[in-house]
């Protein structure tokens, strides 16, 4: 179960008679599991890694620690919920330390995030201060590097 | 003319590493998928890396003890007998090489007297008779079958002994079948050990590279330890070729003339190697792996490949090669592999590389990118379709 995660999660979508073969399994077996996985909601989605610094479009992230008050019975769920109904939060974690959660929020410029934080964000009820961090490079996402590495030498053939 | 610079009777009559001439048609061309190649193709974890680095930072890059780091060798103490309840002192029995390869020689070295012979079970890596040879002993190819899974069978051995014989070679997991012994079949061959007084040399580098079954340490069966000489090393196993670190295990006596001959060729292994190596120990596990279980995928998707292709192979349960039979193409190891080159830019290695006993098969290995493999599979079929349909020109 945990190789067929890690194949998905490093190469996509691959055909189920293939994953069998690499994992020694049959056809109905990595299906039946695909599904399992899919039902239990252990298989979100496949999507592609993209390195947008790379595009012409414009596009910023922004790392905002939220200070939040917690609620009876739910702590900060009900806020965080709230908050990630936005399109323009990327992602959004309850976080150990000073900072309660921090939100990444996406957006096509500066402005565009600064507009967000001060109109959306900040003024949300549950929501006490926020500190917001612009990504201002990319050196690795998802596991992936993004800057050019030396070739590999390896010879062609070798005893 | 002799020149002053004639090389001596010995580097002569050496004979050229049956890759050599191979390596150099490769070179000559372009968009070659390589399946030749005895090396992982995954870089050196960094976490390894950034400790040689900061070793060096450290101004760790003077000699170190003759044996290599105590610290070292502890740590190989530690990990051999937690794996295979094997024994070794740090202090003594201990020595740090540079790689798997310099051990060899120095354990034929330390070992042979003239004319003393050394069992050598075939198709095996390229060092091992030359290795015998360049002491003055005799080594003897010991021919190993597809048909018995490429293990060596006691009967075999036991054919094969004269009163000349002095010690005999193993290499399981094989590099260049993939082959793999269990215990079960080892117990045979350290009996007549123990019956024939015989030392046995087993390179066990491909050890954790393993899908199918347990590795058993030979040194660990009963009564080994004391005629085994164990040699490993880091290269396959933590991805660290290029550092030249291995390492040898055996009874003090050896170990020490084993050390003597050391101290005077090599004086130590790298030290910036061997704080690398350190790190590997201790916290490589997770990395090591997490690149066997990708080795293990693509050994199967490899098989399959062949399965389809009716390319008969045995399941290799170790190392990262497979050693397909060609032989049903009536072809030469040679021809084909020349052929499958020119072709389709495809290299893999020609069996007879390894042994005479090689001929019939090719090394591939799948040490190589997933989608490489697939795009060499395709090639491969490719490739035996115009065989088969008699397109394909053969070089004499």
């Amino acid at each position: 179960m945990r190789e067929l995660l890690r194949i998905l999660e490093t190469e996509g979508p691959v055909d189920s008679q293939e994953l069998a073969v690499r994992l020694g399994q049959s056809v109905a077996e990595v299906e039946a599991a695909l599904a399992d996985l899919r039902e239990q909601g252990v298989l979100l989605r496949y999507s592609a890694l993209v390195n947008w610094e790379k595009v012409e479009e414009e596009k910023v992230y922004a790392f905002i620690n939220v200070s939040a008050t917690p609620e009876h019975g739910c702590g900060f769920d009900k806020v965080a919920e709230y908050l990630s109904q936005f399109a323009e939060v990327h992602s959004l974690y309850l976080m150990s330390g000073q900072a309660d959660l921090c939100v990444v929020v996406e957006g096509r410029d500066f402005r565009d995030i600064a507009r967000f934080v001060a109109e959306k964000l900040a003024p949300t009820p549950g929501v006490r201060s926020t500190s917001t961090s612009f990504v201002l490079k990319t050196y690795k996402m998802e596991g992936e590097k993004l800057f050019g590495e030396a070739k590999n030498g390896r010879l062609a053939v070798s005893p | 003319m002799q020149t002053a610079l004639r090389p001596s009777r010995l580097a002569r009559e050496l004979p050229p590493n049956g890759i050599r001439e191979f390596f150099d048609l490769v070179q000559t061309r372009s968009e070659v998928i390589s399946l030749g190649v005895g090396e992982p193709d995954f870089a050196t974890p960094w976490r390894i890396c950034d400790a040689a680095i900061e070793g060096m930072r450290r101004g760790q890059t003077s000699y170190t003890s003759n044996y290599g780091t105590l610290e070292l060798r502890e740590a190989i103490a530690e990990d051999l007998e937690r794996r295979y309840a094997v024994s070794y002192d740090p202090g003594t029995e201990i020595l740090v090489t540079a790689g798997v390869s310099e051990a060899m020689d120095l354990a034929m070295r330390a070992l042979l007297d003239t004319g003393e012979e050394v069992i050598v079970p075939e198709p095996c890596y390229v060092s091992y008779r030359p290795c015998v040879d360049m002491t003055g002993g005799r080594s003897v190819g010991l021919e190993t079958r597809m048909e018995d899974r490429f293990i060596l069978l006691p009967e075999a051995l036991e054919a094969a002994l004269t009163p000349a014989t002095r010690a005999f070679t193993l290499c399981y997991p094989n590099n260049p079948t993939g082959a793999v012994m269990t215990r079960q079949e080892l117990l045979p061959l350290a009996e007549l050990a123990e019956k024939h007084d015989l030392v046995v040399i087993s390179d066990e580098i491909y050890a954790h590279l393993r899908y199918i079954g347990q590795h058993t340490c030979f040194a660990s069966l009963p009564g080994m330890r004391e005629r085994t000489i164990l040699l490993n090393g880091f290269s396959k196993a933590y991805a660290m070729t290029g550092w030249r670190l291995g390492y040898a295990c055996g009874p003090a006596e050896i170990i020490e003339a084993m050390m003597r001959i050391h101290s005077y060729t090599a004086l130590c292994a790298s030290s910036m190697a061997q704080t690398g190596a350190l790190e590997a120990l201790r916290h490589g596990e997770q990395d090591m792996q997490e690149m066997v279980a990708q080795y293990d995928q693509r050994r199967r998707l490899l098989l399959q490949g062949y399965r389809e292709l009716g390319l008969p192979c045995f399941d290799p349960g170790g190392a990262f090669y497979t050693f397909p039979s060609i032989a049903h193409t009536g072809l030469t190891s040679a021809q084909f592999a020349k052929a499958l080159l020119f072709e389709e830019n495809v290299a893999a290695v020609p069996g007879t590389a390894f042994g005479p006993c090689g001929e019939g098969h090719i090394r591939a290995t799948y040490a190589t990118h997933m989608d490489l493999l697939k795009e060499a599979l395709e090639r491969l079929g490719r490739f035996l379709e115009k065989l088969q349909a008699g397109q394909i020109k053969l070089e004499a």
